[in-house]
């Protein structure tokens, strides 16, 4: 194992997030706190309660999630995509390290920057909306494993990439929408029988839905298919980096 | 001894099907400083990155320190350095940190001594502290040289280090150079300015076409292949060479006003006696005489534009 080349990689990729404070944690901040402001506190005051959770609080969770998607695969495909357009992959490529260990620092500064931004997020929530978490581990433990499991395909997303657009095209025209219609601001019991259906097709309903029973003991599926779900999602990203890596695809000619 | 470079039968083969290299087999032994010469295209940058683990083989065996840079991937990289053509840098990160990056990635625990050594060695100490887009041209060229020796290489690609630098900055490279050959380090140049393999190297290898049509020692190669040229400055213009020396490789310069005797380095002199004899006899006078030997460079364009074999 190149414990120093992972430390490198690892290291390196946080500094990046230093350097960039506005960018990779205020923005995303501010923007959830502007949902919180107005969907929480404007809004959801005059909302019903659903599963007897005060709206403002039930939409935390969603909102958590969204973030933590969206930053996720950016943090992870910028990172993995600006040393291929730069030309310093050259680096990366040449020295001693496995490709586990390639994954393992890019993925794993992605994924820690998103679970902090998660983190940060949950506490300003709190200066808006009153909420506890009934399952503090599962609620961490997800947070975790959809950070890691959505930096993995930002990853494989950075990789496949040859220009700024596509780095883009995902997660505003894919993760977005899937958010937005995953659950973050209903549950899907609240749909017509025909899209509580077509829902269950969306894999953000399973996390969301997971994440939410973490909060407040209420899902829309059982947890153990939300975890279930997010593993098989985890299996199918770890299947693509491997075939990434054995084939050289995009990295190697 | 066993070599520190070890090519054998490599091809590569690019999608869509052109052939880069063409049954490369070549060893670069311990300590050498080996110059690998060819026309754009010719495959330099596409061996290099074979053997550093950029690009995938098609076929072959390739070892560096004795290792099989596949099976043994690991062991393999972490001996060699390289130095890229392109200035290819994280803008944004500063000088020590990039150079201590690149000592991490390759596996060696932090060691500030050593960092500060390569940055003093290459005058970047001073913009230690500086962001990478700070740096002039020259500068950047430095830093990625300290990048490659941040993990203490044993082998040291060098591709067109020099390409684009100021003339104080050559003589500064070339000096480092002789400094790591003092330390054992094997140094394989490829560049563009014969005059540098022509300074440094100890053995050329010239690739053309993807095949490796030479592999020489430098100064054997010079004495073998090497061209003496005899300019005789004339009193009176001639309108064509005289019959007498017709069977000597003499030509008339345009002018008329020049004699070429061109012949073999090794070849015993009694050419240019036998000459200027006959010219005597003839009546031909002339005012000066010069001799040219045929440098490096006029060696490597005689081999690239000989036409290739089959």
């Amino acid at each position: 194992m190149n414990f120093y080349g992972v430390k490198a990689i690892y290291n390196f990729e946080m500094s990046r997030m230093r350097r960039t404070l506005m960018q990779s944690v205020l923005s995303p901040v501010i923007s959830t706190c502007l949902y919180f402001v107005v969907f929480g506190s404007a809004i959801g005051s005059r909302m019903g309660d659903i599963d007897n959770i005060a709206y403002g609080a039930y939409i935390i969770p969603g909102l958590v999630m969204l973030s933590l998607l969206m930053q996720s695969i950016s943090n992870a495909s910028f990172g993995i995509y600006m040393p291929k357009f730069s030309g310093t992959i050259y680096e990366v490529l040449s020295a001693p390290v496995s490709y586990v260990e390639v994954v393992l620092g890019y993925v794993g500064a992605a994924a820690t920057k998103s679970v902090i931004l998660g983190l940060i997020i949950l506490a300003t929530a709190r200066l808006f909306v009153d909420y506890s978490i009934l399952h503090p581990f599962w609620m961490f433990s997800f947070l975790v494993l959809t950070a890691v499991t959505f930096s993995l395909f930002g990853f494989i997303i950075g990789i496949w990439a040859d220009g700024f657009e596509k780095l883009q095209i995902v997660p505003m025209m894919i993760v977005t929408p899937l958010t937005f219609l995953g659950g973050t601001f209903y549950s899907i019991d609240m749909l017509p029988k025909i899209w509580q259906t077509i829902s269950l097709f969306n894999p953000v309903v399973y996390l969301i839905s997971g994440f939410r029973w973490a909060f407040y003991g209420v899902s829309d599926v059982h947890i153990g298919i939300s975890v279930g779900m997010t593993l098989l999602f985890l299996g199918a990203c770890m299947a693509g980096i491997w075939w990434i890596f054995k084939t050289g695809y995009r990295l190697r000619s | 001894m066993q070599p520190d470079i070890s090519v054998r039968n490599l091809n590569k083969v690019y999608e869509g099907g052109f052939q880069a290299l063409k049954n490369i087999n070549l060893e670069i032994n311990r300590g050498e400083i080996f110059a690998l010469l060819g026309p754009n295209g010719a495959g330099k940058t596409t061996m290099i990155s074979i053997i550093c683990g950029i690009t995938n083989m098609s076929s072959g065996e390739v070892r560096a320190a004795g290792y099989d840079i596949v099976k043994d991937y690991r062991r393999a990289r972490e001996t060699i350095g390289l130095v890229p053509q392109e200035l290819n840098t994280d803008s944004f990160e500063t000088v020590w940190n990039a150079v201590s990056f690149s000592r991490g990635l390759f596996g060696k625990a932090p060691n500030p001594a050593h960092i500060e050594k390569v940055l003093k060695d290459l005058s970047l100490w001073d913009k230690r502290n500086n962001r990478i887009m700070t740096l002039s041209g020259g500068m950047k060229r430095r830093l990625m040289i300290a990048k490659a020796l941040s993990h203490e290489p044993r082998i040291l690609f060098l591709d067109e280090p020099t390409a684009g630098v100021d003339v104080e900055l050559r003589r500064d490279m070339w000096e480092m150079v002789r400094k790591l050959r003092e330390d054992e380090v094997t140094i394989i140049l490829t560049t563009h300015y014969i005059e540098e393999a022509e300074e440094m190297a100890d053995r050329i290898g010239v690739i053309r076409q993807g095949e490796i049509i030479l592999v020489e020692d430098k100064t054997q190669l010079m004495s073998k292949l090497g061209k003496k040229e005899l300019r005789l400055q004339l009193q009176t213009k001639l309108d064509k060479v005289p019959g007498e020396l017709l069977l000597e490789p003499v030509e008339l310069s345009d002018d008329g006003y020049e004699l070429i005797y061109t012949f073999d380095s090794q070849q015993e002199q009694a050419g240019v006696a036998r000459l200027l004899r006959t010219l005597g006899d003839i009546g031909i006078d002339y005012r000066d005489l010069r001799t040219r030997e045929s440098s490096l460079e006029d060696i490597f364009v005689g081999l690239v534009h000989e036409p290739a074999e089959g």
